[in-house]
């Protein structure tokens, strides 16, 4: 399919992407990885008239260590995610909910930032991003702010970040030594999640002292499951102690139905996920 | 009796890779989209939204307004000029069936129908212009239900008066094949047993690999078309038959083309308006679809409901099938739209000696995209509806899957057989491929395992799917053909040429698409004139090359087309022998011909046959009565099906939690006679059981009550991938086929045929002491989980018909 004709910049640096974005306005686009905007034009979608491409601004790229978090750069590629030992070490959930995203050639093209900021609600790392209390650092013609998830995450593909604005990075606090796992349910391998829970706890002899989950496409955002959080502090790392628990996981969420699910299924499903979400993150 | 018939098989049997694989997987070849002709114009097709509408008016102004626009030329612009799409096969001599113009200019019938074609210097700037036509649109109500349409509330195309179109009825007692299927089942529900089931057939879309493309160059004498389809030879029939142009001003040329699965199998709108648009503006012209396109309008397969009676005594012995079939046919008639069901109708009895049987499909117009031939076409619904009935007779009985069958099928001793649908199975070994099948899957230990399961209430249970399948293939005889009111016969052509060098031209009417005939094809002749497997040539695909066929589908071309070579490459040796006597100046009764030369017997004398190939070149010896060349052509026109068939076994664990289902072993013992190539063959098997499998796990085309194709990209009708399959157990029993040379039997549909009831018979298996005796395909987790968990058991929620909005236009930056 051949996509509507558009102009195209690709800028070395935050401050000329933020001047090319200011004078297009409304007729830009931003394209990170593509992975999710080069689908829209081809299909038609949308026909913006000026394509700015971030992949040439080095500073985006990568992922450091900067005390009490890591900040990974927003034109990271999944796969650099994946593999990168700070991620690793520090936010585990990341790391094994990158590995889940679509397939290998997606992973190696599409980014951290350019599919958080597209927030698609079935996105695989919203909700962990979210779970491990990621900061979103936001840069303008006016300086660059930081935001909460909570805030980030404002609607079906709708973010805090402004029609002038670019996602430069994400700031995310340690969870050193916290076990993680991403339970993603699909279909077929290649698919968005019906339903996914990332989960990281941190365990002390065989108890649950803290836990992290949120909610992969239960609403129109990811979605914290701060109702599974509190009921798990201090329950056994055991089947039948995080059964109840993570029975709470669909309240307050509002979760979709299309051909792979209806809603009530769907909550079912984040009750049975997160639940095994969790066992797995404490390593039962 | 031939020449050759006793010699050592070199090249049969062989796994040879397939010499066309650099070409095809590299791309470094001829793709019909790859073609550029000087002065080229590209097309885009505008297309409607409604299932059903009026078209109230066309402004094409502003697209022709548009850069190196040459044209926007809607139906109104043709007339009949253009031609229409055909139906080939009326199964009913008062079959109802809508015109077919392949752009309409008053009414839509189906979304995705074509209504202007925007004729630009590029495709981009065709495409541009093309969503500059402004169509006005009076939405009419769309039939759109198939059960629904077939009572006629809504129609398709009011002028017609009914949705019906026809009603095709095979009865054993009428034919003389059999007796009273009403009568067996009214003696079963007295004393025996009576399994009633309503199956569905989901709507299907072929999804093959290459989008759909033609290119037609009117330059010069004669036209010529390029297309992306398995039927040239029918294609340029078609052509000719609708647009009045002489089949001699006409060449068509299906060079590689990406795949088919029978959806290459039609003439299409898109190459009828291509045609036109070409002749009409005398320059080269291309269209390419884009994959949406493809799964809009390209057709669909299966789509059925199809209620089922099967009667038996007691001890499960099967006495009665009843079999009412609803056929969607979509918003036309197709090729052999309303055939497809028909090929399954002598299906349904398939391994088992069933005393009774009384077959009838209702074929249905609905404002769909039409349907047509998908893998198997009529078969695997066939299969699934018997294979499923078994297998809830089995469970009534209180016996084994497999004992069940045992009980009903054909014994090996009991070949031929004529079925009660009128077929004569020639051979087959259902005892032996089940027995090797067994062995393979350690079908007692996974009982064990079952069992196992269920005691500890383990929430991830175990079932064993059993699908013995048999299936006709080999299409077909033409004279059958003839009584079933086809419109055109079944053999097939070939011929074998030997070029002055001594190499061997092999020409087929085979079409093929990805299928690997030119290695297994080669190794064929290789053999029969004793030649390296290297020295010869396949050639297919192009009217003016191979004149004569009737092309690729219906696992026709070995069995069919095979046969054909045969006969043509030992016409070649017989022309050679007088010719051997000639120059080894003996007598031809002295000759023997082996490892391609003949020989004088008791002598070291001979000459090989690409030195007589030499020898017909130059001319200057040969015997006074001999016309000069080797060259041989034959035609093969089967006197009857052939008849694979095999045991499938799979083990699925459902996880009954969230309904999950995954695969844990699959063995199949297909028996497809004697193999020419088994790499290819083995090729063949795990495609076609992922096909297969896919039906009962995966795909679905579902349309919204406004008639919109929901599952229109890949995203929402699910493909698999090689990380949803598992590694398929692959083995074969040889019990050769009496009809051909070769002895061989068709494979290309068998895995797609025979998987899908295995799989579903699996889950139903592991989950029938929980009140589950049916799952709708495609089994969901979701259907799973209702079905366990509802109490009305059978998991037949309709699907949603909503897709995920991953590609909604206000996607968020980045």
């Amino acid at each position: 399919m051949i996509p509507a004709k558009f102009d195209y910049v690709a800028p070395t640096s935050v401050e000329d992407a933020l001047a090319a974005l200011s004078q297009h306005g409304d007729d830009a686009k931003i394209i990170a990885g593509g992975q999710s905007l080069l689908p829209v034009l081809r299909m038609r979608l949308n026909a913006p008239e000026m394509v700015i491409d971030l992949g040439r601004i080095e500073s985006l790229h990568g992922v450091r260590d900067d005390g009490d978090s890591i900040v990974i750069g927003a034109m990271t590629t999944h796969h650099e995610v994946r593999d990168s030992d700070l991620v690793r070490q520090h936010a585990l959930l990341l790391s094994k909910a990158a590995a889940e995203v679509a397939d290998p050639q997606i992973r190696h093209r599409g980014t951290f930032g350019g599919a958080l900021a597209h927030a698609d609600p079935a996105g695989d790392l919203g909700a962990p991003a979210l779970a491990l209390g990621a900061e979103f650092v936001i840069a303008g013609s006016g300086g660059t702010r930081t935001v909460a998830g909570d805030d980030f995450f404002v609607d079906l593909f709708e973010t805090a970040v402004g029609e002038d604005e670019i996602l430069t990075e994400i700031r995310v606090p340690k969870h050193t030594g916290w076990g993680a796992h991403y339970e993603k349910f699909v279909r077929v391998a290649h698919q968005w999640p019906i339903v996914a829970v990332g989960a990281a706890v941190r365990a002390e002899g065989g108890t649950i002292a803290e836990a992290r989950i949120a909610l992969t496409n239960m609403g129109s955002t990811p979605l914290r499951a701060r109702g599974v959080e509190e009921a798990l502090a201090g329950v056994p790392a055991t089947e039948d102690g995080v059964a109840a628990a993570a029975a709470r996981a669909a309240e307050g969420t509002n979760p979709p139905s299309d051909l792979n699910g209806d809603a009530d299924y769907r909550r079912h499903l984040a009750g049975v996920l997160t639940r095994r979400a969790v066992l797995e993150a404490a390593g039962a | 009796m031939t020449a050759t018939q006793d010699a050592p098989s070199v090249e049969i049997g062989q796994s040879r890779r397939r010499k066309e694989d650099q070409r095809l997987i590299t791309g470094r070849t001829r793709w019909t989209d790859n073609l550029n002709l000087p002065g080229m114009l590209h097309l885009a097709m505008v297309r409607s939204p409604f299932a059903h509408a009026t078209i109230t008016s066309i402004d094409t102004s502003a697209a022709k307004e548009a850069p190196n626009v040459v044209a926007v030329l809607t139906g109104a612009d043709f007339g009949d000029e253009m031609g229409v799409c055909i139906n080939a096969w009326p199964i009913s001599p008062d079959q109802k069936a809508p015109g077919h113009p392949p752009m309409p200019s008053d009414r839509v019938t189906f979304a995705g129908e074509i209504v202007a074609v925007v004729v630009a210097r590029s495709a981009a700037e065709a495409r541009d212009a093309a969503e500059l036509v402004d169509v006005e649109y009076d939405d009419l109500p769309a039939a759109l239900d198939l059960k629904e349409a077939a009572e006629d509330k809504v129609l398709a195309h009011p002028e017609l008066g009914t949705n019906k179109s026809a009603l095709w009825v095979f009865d054993s007692a009428e034919a003389g094949t059999g007796g009273n299927v009403e009568e067996a089942i009214a003696q079963a529900r007295e004393d025996g047993i009576v399994i009633e089931r309503e199956y569905r057939q989901q709507r299907l879309i072929p999804a093959f690999m290459e989008p759909r493309s033609v290119v037609v160059d009117p330059t010069g004498e004669q036209l010529t078309m390029w297309s992306a389809t398995q039927i040239p030879h029918i294609l340029r029939f078609a052509l000719a038959a609708t647009t009045g142009v002489p089949e001699s001003k006409i060449r068509v040329i299906a060079p590689d083309v990406g795949g088919g699965f029978g959806g290459k199998l039609q003439t299409t709108p898109e190459e009828w308006i291509v045609w036109a648009v070409a002749r009409r503006l005398a320059k080269p012209m291309k269209y390419t679809e884009t994959r949406s396109e493809s799964l809009l309008s390209a057709h669909h397969g299966r789509d059925q409901w199809q209620r089922l009676t099967l009667a038996a005594t007691k001890d499960g012995t099967v006495t009665g099938l009843k079999v009412d079939l609803l056929a969607d046919l979509g918003a036309y008639v197709s090729l052999v739209g309303g055939g497809v069901p028909v090929l399954g109708a002598f299906m349904f009895n398939a391994i088992y000696k069933i005393p009774a049987y009384h077959w009838q499909v209702q074929t249905v117009l609905t404002n769909k995209t039409w349907t047509d031939a998908y893998r198997g076409a009529g078969r695997p619904e066939a299969t699934y509806a018997i294979e499923r009935l078994m297998d809830e007779l089995a469970a009534e009985v209180g016996v084994d899957p497999l004992e069940i069958r045992e009980k009903n099928w054909i014994t090996h001793e009991e070949f031929p057989f004529t079925t009660v649908a009128g077929l004569t199975y020639d051979s087959g070994n259902y005892e032996a491929a089940t027995a090797r099948a067994k062995e393979l899957f350690g079908y007692d230990a996974l009982r064990a395992e079952q069992a196992e399961r269920r005691a500890r209430g383990d929430k991830v249970q175990l079932g064993l799917g059993v699908s013995t399948f048999t299936e006709m293939c080999g299409l077909a005889p033409s004279r059958v053909l003839g009584s079933l009111d086809y419109g055109a016969g079944g053999w097939e052509a070939a011929s074998v040429r030997m070029t002055p060098l001594g190499k061997v031209e092999v020409i087929t009417g085979a079409s093929a698409h990805g299928q690997g005939h030119e290695t297994a094809f080669s190794q064929i002749v290789a053999d029969r004139l004793g030649v390296p497997f290297e020295d010869v040539e396949v050639l297919h695909g192009d009217t003016q090359v191979a004149p004569r066929g009737l092309d690729t589908y219906g696992s026709r071309s070995l069995v069919v087309g095979g046969e054909a070579l045969v006969r043509a490459a030992d016409k070649v040796v017989e022309k050679a022998r007088p010719l051997a006597a000639h120059l080894l100046e003996a007598s031809v009764d002295d000759l023997e011909f082996a490892g391609g030369r003949f020989t004088v017997k008791g002598t070291d004398q001979g000459v090989g046959i690409g030195e007589l190939a030499t020898a017909t070149f130059t001319g200057h010896n040969y015997p006074e009565d001999m016309e000069l060349g080797l060259d041989a052509d034959a035609t093969f026109d089967p006197v009857n099906f052939n008849y694979p068939h095999g045991t499938h076994l799979c083990a699925m664990e459902v996880d009954t939690e969230t309904g999950a289902v995954k695969m844990r072993s699959y063995v199949c013992c297909d028996d497809i006679g004697n193999i020419i190539n088994p790499l290819i063959v083995e090729g063949q098997v795990h495609g076609g059981l992922v096909q297969g499998i896919a039906q009962a796990l995966w795909e679905e085309a579902v349309y919204d009550e406004s008639g919109t194709l929901v599952s229109g990209s890949f995203v929402d009708y699910l493909l698999p991938t090689a990380a949803d399959t598992i590694s398929f157990q692959v083995d074969h029993t040889v019990t050769p086929a009496t009809s051909n040379t070769l002895g061989t039997k068709g494979v290309g549909e068998a895995g797609t045929i025979a998987s899908t009831p295995a799989v579903i018979n699996a889950i139903v298996d592991a989950l029938r002491p929980m009140g589950v005796d049916d799952i709708t395909m495609p089994a969901t987790p979701e259907r799973v989980w209702r079905a366990i968990n509802d109490s009305k058991g059978g998991g037949d929620a309709p699907t949603e018909q909503a897709a995920m909005p991953h590609f909604e236009n206000e996607g968020g930056a980045q």
